[in-house]
């Protein structure tokens, strides 16, 4: 081959690998609001991918451009981050033993530069025709997961999802740290629609069974539901801000805003009726920088609200109750959704901060046949484990295990403060008071009766009474709901030193 | 036509439509009380209010149907 030959044959192996799958794969993309894989990367990083492994893995193929799936490093807000890349134009974005491998090794790639790992996933899933080289193996697909498992903690993990993630590739998103999802593209199935009819008789179609408003609404497994790519990327970059690139660096803190401008004060929007609904989304708007705020799993058992923010700049994880949805009762699917949350808020060192306004957790049938009790416990259990600072308020009251779940006094937070007309207690007064005194109050003659329940919750009020138990130093301060912020924020300055290991074992035995 | 549903168990507080009423977005139109909580209920959509299924005082479960939209 003479010199020329030699470029010519480079340019055009390389050009055409590039180009990705069939012209009419890139139209039936367009189509669907799909953007071509190398698109993707140009929009997700500040100028593109630095560098690039297996270009030109399946090249003797002829037809499977990179084998199906992009891999590679560069940086996003000037940080650091990996990279794999589903091609969808390719057959389908299936994986062969070389896509396999691919996602393998920038999977220990993003483990040795100790870097956060973003998987944008499209993909039909296994090529049942490649199995053996792809499936069973030590360095078959199942090492993907295992590989997943052993970096969470490590490094943030990413998923995007931007078309289906089939069949075992539905775990790679079960087993990152946040899950966007494109409404109408994304979805998440362990067996198609076709196989569920084929195998279990059902009808069903894809968007009901596996769709991304279900996941994000319903089954938990999406975090956040977006319309376009272009959202679901937006939303991976500013994500990544409140996180360091790896658990042994610290989040960073970027230059202090003022919260947004409001006509009402805090004390103006929190209901002096222990009982009214109000939103919480209000509060936290009011304690936290401007425009800061980044939910996590919004449509999700909405009765609690979990996303960072900032105060003066640094990064918080905040746990909130929201009394406007359901009371704010914590639920099983509240449960569940914070003790996430909270783990992976610990794993990188994202301070607590705990909004309680809770009646407690949910009672009845239906909540205690779905295991309230179990997944309650899953909370208790990660929020008990975080060695974080922990940051409690109770907004207007905390009452039963509502007050333990929320980082209590009990469970080590390193405050746990209070406003005026907050109220902790085993039980609120109403149902207090018909506990207590049910056969007394049945035992006297009606008309007697409104009386001696006013009289009874007036005595019981004053002994939950805020001072008293700010004198018996169960809470830490009472805060003016104005001055909350800047107690919040002064709070955060000395909590960063905090060191501390929770306890000497190997692991704790996790209710889940 | 869409029915708006309980969100919770609990007993219905009060109900804050009339047939034939037209409701908007966001509107609540039914307020249940669980858990010694006031738990508003809100319309899912603009439309006007064909059927009430429960009176004041009734215990619904989560999933019940409260009221139906045209």
């Amino acid at each position: 081959m003479s010199e020329t030959d030699v470029k010519t044959s480079y340019q055009d192996r390389k050009e055409r690998v590039l180009k990705g799958g069939q012209e009419k794969y890139h139209e039936k993309n367009k189509e669907a609001g799909k953007l071509f894989v190398r698109d993707r990367l140009q929009l997700l990083f500040d100028q593109g991918l630095q560098a690039e492994d297996g270009l030109f893995a399946n090249v003797m193929a002829g037809d499977l451009p990179a084998d199906g799936v992009v891999t590679g490093i560069g940086k996003i807000n000037g940080q650091r981050v990996c990279v794999m890349a589903n091609d969808s134009t390719v057959k389908a974005g299936s994986w062969g033993k070389r896509t396999v491998e691919k996602i393998i090794r920038i999977q220990e790639t993003a483990e040795k530069l100790r870097c956060p790992l973003i998987y944008l996933v499209d993909s039909a899933g296994a090529r049942i025709t490649d199995q053996i080289e792809m499936f069973p193996g030590r360095r078959g697909a199942g090492r993907i997961f295992y590989n997943q498992v052993k970096l969470s903690g490590k490094i943030p993990q990413i998923c995007l999802l931007f078309g289906p993630s089939a069949a075992g590739g539905a775990y790679i998103p079960a087993f990152c740290d946040v899950v966007v999802m494109v409404e109408g593209n994304a979805s998440m199935y362990l067996g198609s629609p076709r196989m569920a009819e084929m195998v279990i008789g059902e009808k069903v179609t894809l968007e009901q069974m596996g769709g991304a408003k279900m996941h994000c609404s319903v089954s938990g497994c999406g975090d956040v539901l977006v319309n376009t790519e272009e959202e679901a990327i937006e939303y991976a970059k500013k994500y990544l801000t409140y996180f360091p690139g790896n658990y042994t660096e610290r989040p960073a803190r970027t230059a202090p805003q003022p919260p947004a401008d409001f006509e009402k004060t805090i004390e103006e929007i929190i209901p002096k009726n222990q009982n009214a609904p109000f939103d919480m989304y209000q509060l936290i708007d009011r304690l936290i920088d401007k425009e800061s705020f980044c939910e996590v799993k919004k449509l999700f058992a909405a009765e609690l609200i979990t996303g960072f923010g900032r105060i003066e700049g640094q990064p918080v994880g905040i746990i909130a109750n929201q009394p406007r949805v359901k009371g704010g009762v914590l639920f099983h699917d509240s449960a569940d959704k914070a003790a996430k949350f909270i783990s992976l808020c610990d794993a990188f060192h994202i301070p607590l901060l705990f909004l309680a306004d809770v009646p407690g957790f949910m009672i009845g049938t239906n909540v205690e046949r779905a295991g309230i009790i179990r997944h309650g416990a899953k909370m208790i259990f990660a929020m008990s484990e975080a060695t974080v600072p922990k940051m409690t308020v109770i907004v207007r009251k905390a009452y039963g295990a509502g007050l333990y779940a929320m980082a209590g006094p009990a469970f080590e937070p390193d405050c746990c403060l209070a406003l005026p007309t907050a109220q902790i207690a085993v039980m609120g007064p109403e149902a207090a008071v018909n506990a207590v005194y049910a056969n007394k109050i049945a035992a006297l003659p009606e008309e007697d009766r409104p009386k001696f329940i006013q009289e009874k919750r007036e005595e019981y009020k004053e002994d939950i009474d805020i001072y008293r138990l700010a004198s018996e130093l169960i809470i830490d301060d009472v805060v003016e709901p104005d001055r909350l912020r800047e107690e919040l924020a002064a709070r955060l300055d000395v909590y960063m030193s905090k060191y501390m290991i929770f306890t000497d074992r190997k692991h704790g035995v996790n209710p889940v | 036509m869409a029915k708006i549903q309980a969100s919770m168990a609990g007993n219905v507080w009060k109900v804050l439509v009339k047939e034939g009423e037209e409701v908007k977005t966001g509107q609540d139109v039914v307020i249940l009380e669980s858990m010694k909580m006031e738990i508003p209920i809100t319309a899912q959509a603009d439309g006007k209010v064909q059927k009430i299924y429960v009176n004041e005082g009734d215990f619904v479960n989560e999933a019940d149907d409260l009221i139906e939209v045209e």
